[in-house]
């Protein structure tokens, strides 16, 4: 308190000269205003009361953290209890969560409390230096430094600088090379899927060969390739590929000739991928036999050659040649362009 | 040596313990000089100045609970059958990574709670610095010598939103998934390097194996590793600095007015950690977040409608999502431009405000160092690109989440679309210049309470009958803040001739410069402040109203 007093006369002098210099200048710096005395720093009584809320907080917090405790053994992890407004949730999560929160937050009221009641509010002004350093130091830094570069010859022997940076310049090679093994080469992957000629249509959801008559008109169905499984070592970078919808559209409504010829009886089979960036499409509206990708709302219209007719997708849906061979479905030839997102070796 | 000896043996049973604790660590670490020029230092009081701490708090957090998940999480993607504790999962088939998320959530007590403090403090840590980084914008305190540590705090927004994405993509469940597929086309879509990019980043083909356990490593390791640095250094920036203050009486551009360190800001500092802290837990019990078992694992040939990003992503998702779907085919090349405008502004768009305090200290040519806050009205163009800037950022987050704008408000997803499209550009230029009157009209209202006070409310009746609005002078606290902020001249070009009569020859970045100061501190761009002179006519009697 006697410290800050000392520092105050020079604030409560400019104070001063404030009130005189008024007269010349209305919109000059007043100075720190005085200080404004707290309740609690005038009356005992008050700072006591403080001192009771604060220690009043630092107790919940304990017993809240017992609580936590006690909740940690007491509540079986899997018992959901019916609290409102939040519905069915885990007692467990809401009994930790609420115990650990109240013990956390009422130590930091705890705090906030006694540094606004009762630790001093007096403001006081600290003086600001300039970063930049003097215009000695820089001189003795410049001076510094044009010693140690001169002593270490490398303004004078360019031999040893060229050396040195070529080295340096291509040191860091051997690491660009070690990424190499992070994975192959593209080649051919991306333009090839597990769909060719003979390969039958699978049901993705009962796992069985599909017949034209699965399909019904307002139907959306997926499919994948014959002797594909779940089990499959890589089933998900195939399926990732290879997946496949299936709608029946009347062949009077099919606009596009190539689809019309690539269908069996008004059933069109087009890759699930999204041109876009390669979500499955799943959304199929039946009247108007458009698809929207539920990620980015591309939509592509299944009865003109799945041409985009929104969003942000840049081509058609890549569509599959099929064909009827002893009353099941299956491919009459691969995909004849890579499905999925665009690349730059796409073409 | 010796001396040191001499001196603790002659005080010996006298210092107390806690003295010679300190003394044995000044002896090695030199503690007093540091405690020296630090444990008394003044930090000034704002409310706006606890946003960062929000930000550093919930930093902390996200690493005690993150350490605290790595316990029980497996970043492998290698296929398991589930039989685990949650019953509606039985006999699906799930990657390593879903299935400890589900363990973590289901067998672990507390687990649950932990995944979902980590995660909702991650969305605070983005909001706070989002905040925080607006605070320190509008009030220009990114001037000089604070551009670097401006620079620090955009590097470690950029980070969080990366290891934010990489976090949110660990628990390999549909939604994530989706997510990374969507990182698949994007990568994809870069010209000439994309096929390779994508084969060497994912180890093969979508999804392979190898992309959880590589984010794992980025996401506990890389980026938390780097943004703890730059953390630190932006700490230790802000107290070598000493913070910014407010304008107002005995506040100046050479002193810091406000409370020491020890005791106030210890207590109100850590007790705000643990408010912070506390609050999340709450959120945490009560508010669930990324139920990964109501979303089931990843597949890449399934998706649920409605998948959006966490919040800080929605900007960049929004881009994407309302591009048209642009694509060039030439010479058997593809350059799908939809997804890479959006990939290519998006950055630009955050570069932008990085590199905004640098424009302006150039276009004001001013070398001085600044340690007083502008009040935003006072600097209305840097006000208005901040709102425009704002506008933009808001826009996109319209267009990140186009699809459920549509279903909760039954509006056309076309429709929202088209109108984010063109709202991305109309909306900051309104913005820019609604703001930016709004800004001078507030200069002018204060202009008038200096020279004609604050209106009182109370109404007088004349005796000739006029009925007048009493205002009252404001006194010189009042009449300082008013005033006290600068404004500046615009850069001059100078004659357009030399002393010869030649003509001068001008950079085309001279004249920009010239233009864009005129566009800051020209005319018709700020209000002239009230000057003494104006302000001693009107007060000594002849004032009119």
């Amino acid at each position: 308190m006697s410290e800050t007093e000392e520092n105050l006369p020079s604030e409560r002098e400019t104070a001063h000269e404030g009130a005189v210099v008024k007269a010349e200048n209305p919109f000059a710096d007043p100075g720190l205003p005085p200080h404004e005395h707290r309740v609690q720093d005038t009356d005992e009584r008050a700072a006591k009361r403080s001192e009771r809320a604060v220690a009043f907080l630092f107790l919940v917090s304990m017993l809240a953290t017992v609580a936590f405790i006690a909740s940690y053994v007491a509540i079986p992890i899997d018992k959901i209890v019916y609290i409102f407004p939040l519905g069915h949730i885990s007692a467990l999560n809401f009994a930790l969560g609420l115990t650990l929160g109240v013990a956390l937050f009422c130590i930091g009221a705890g705090a906030v409390h006694w540094a606004r009641t009762l630790m001093s509010d007096e403001e006081v002004a600290d003086e600001r230096h300039p970063i930049a350093a003097a215009p000695e130091v820089k001189a003795k830094v410049l001076a510094d430094f044009a010693d140690g570069a001169r002593e270490s010859q490398f303004g004078r022997r360019k031999l040893i600088r060229n050396t040195m940076f070529g080295a340096l310049a291509l040191v860091p090679l051997s690491g660009v090379v070690l990424l190499r093994d992070l994975g192959p080469l593209p080649e051919k992957k991306l333009r090839t899927t597990g769909w060719k000629k003979g390969i039958r249509l699978v049901n993705q959801s009962t796992n069985l060969p599909l017949r034209p008559e699965d399909i019904a008109v307002g139907s959306l169905t997926f499919a994948k390739p014959e002797g594909l499984e779940e089990s499959d070592e890589e089933f998900n970078e195939k399926i990732a590929k290879d997946a496949l919808m299936l709608v029946r559209i009347q062949p009077q409504n099919i606009k596009d000739k190539q689809e019309l010829a690539w269908s069996h009886e008004g059933i069109v089979a087009y890759s699930k991928i999204c041109t876009h960036v390669g979500c499955p499409i799943s959304l199929y509206e039946q009247q108007t036999h458009h698809v929207l990708c539920p990620c980015h709302q591309s939509t592509f219209d299944l009865s003109d050659g799945g041409r985009v007719i929104f969003g942000p997708a840049g081509h058609a849906l890549p569509q599959l040649h099929i064909t009827v061979k002893d009353g099941f479905l299956e491919a009459a030839s691969g995909f004849a362009e890579p499905v999925g997102p665009s690349f730059w070796e796409r073409g | 040596m010796s001396n040191e000896t001499t001196a603790t043996t002659a005080r010996r049973g006298q210092a107390p313990r806690g003295e010679r604790i300190a003394d044995w660590a000044d002896g090695r670490l030199g503690i007093y000089s540091l405690a020296k020029a630090n444990m008394r230092k003044i930090f000034p009081d704002h409310w706006s100045f606890m946003l960062g701490e929000v930000a550093l708090y919930s930093f902390i957090i996200i690493i005690l609970t993150g350490v605290y998940l790595t316990l029980f999480f497996h970043p492998s993607m290698a296929e398991v059958t589930y039989h685990g504790s949650y019953v509606p999962m039985h006999g699906i088939k799930m990657t390593q990574a879903f299935e400890s998320t589900l363990h973590i959530s289901f067998d672990v007590r507390g687990g649950l709670l932990i995944r979902q403090i980590h995660h909702w403090a991650a969305l605070v840590f983005l909001a706070a610095m989002m905040v925080h980084m607006m605070r320190v914008f509008f009030t220009g305190a990114f001037r000089k010598p604070r551009e670097v540590n401006w620079l620090f705090g955009f590097l470690l927004f950029v980070l969080g939103m990366f290891t934010g994405f990489t976090g949110y993509s660990l628990p390999d469940d549909l939604l994530s998934g989706t997510g990374v597929r969507f990182i698949e086309g994007v990568i994809l879509a870069m010209p000439l390097i994309g096929s390779y990019l994508q084969m060497f980043i994912f180890g093969g083909e979508f999804p392979g194996h190898d992309i959880i356990p590589r984010f794992f490593t980025i996401h506990v390791l890389l980026l938390p590793g780097i943004m703890l640095g730059l953390l630190v250094a932006h700490l230790i920036l802000v107290i070598y600095h000493k913070h910014t203050q407010f304008p107002g009486a005995g506040k100046t551009n050479n002193n810091v007015v406000g409370m020491p360190l020890l005791p106030v800001y210890m207590a109100k500092a850590g007790g705000f950690f643990f408010l912070v802290f506390g609050v999340i837990a709450v959120i945490a019990a009560v508010a669930s977040i990324n139920p990964v078992w109501a979303i089931g694992p990843y597949r890449p040939d399934q998706v649920s409608t409605g998948a959006q990003p966490d919040w800080y992503m929605g900007f960049a998702e929004g881009l994407v999502r309302v591009m048209p779907g642009w694509e060039w085919n030439f010479w058997g090349h593809t350059i799908n431009f939809g997804v890479l405008i959006p990939i290519l502004v998006f950055p630009l768009v955050l570069v932008a405000i990085a590199v905004y305090p640098f424009v302006e200290s150039w276009v004001r040519g001013d070398k001085r160092e600044h340690h007083i806050l502008d009040r935003p009205r006072n600097v209305p163009t840097r006000t208005a690109f901040g709102v425009a800037w704002l506008v933009a950022y808001f826009v996109m987050l319209i267009g990140g989440g186009n699809d459920l704008w549509a279903t909760h408000f039954h509006l056309s997803i076309n429709s929202i679309t088209w109108f984010v499209r063109i709202a991305f550009f109309v909306g900051p230029v309104l913005a820019f210049i609604a703001t930016k009157r709004i800004c001078l009209g507030l200069q002018r209202r204060d202009k008038d309470k200096v020279l004609h006070g604050r209106e009182s409310g109370i109404i007088k009746r004349l005796p000739h009958g006029e009925f007048i609005e009493v205002h009252e002078p404001l006194n010189q606290e009042q009449l300082h803040f008013l005033t006290q902020h600068e404004q500046p001249e615009p850069v001059e070009l100078g004659p357009e001739v030399d002393e010869n009569g030649v003509r001068r020859k001008l950079k085309r970045s001279q004249k920009l410069r010239a233009k864009l100061s005129k566009g800051y501190y020209g005319e018709d761009n700020v209000i002239p402040k009230p000057t003494v002179e104006e302000y001693k006519e009107i007060t000594s009697g002849h004032g009119h109203h």
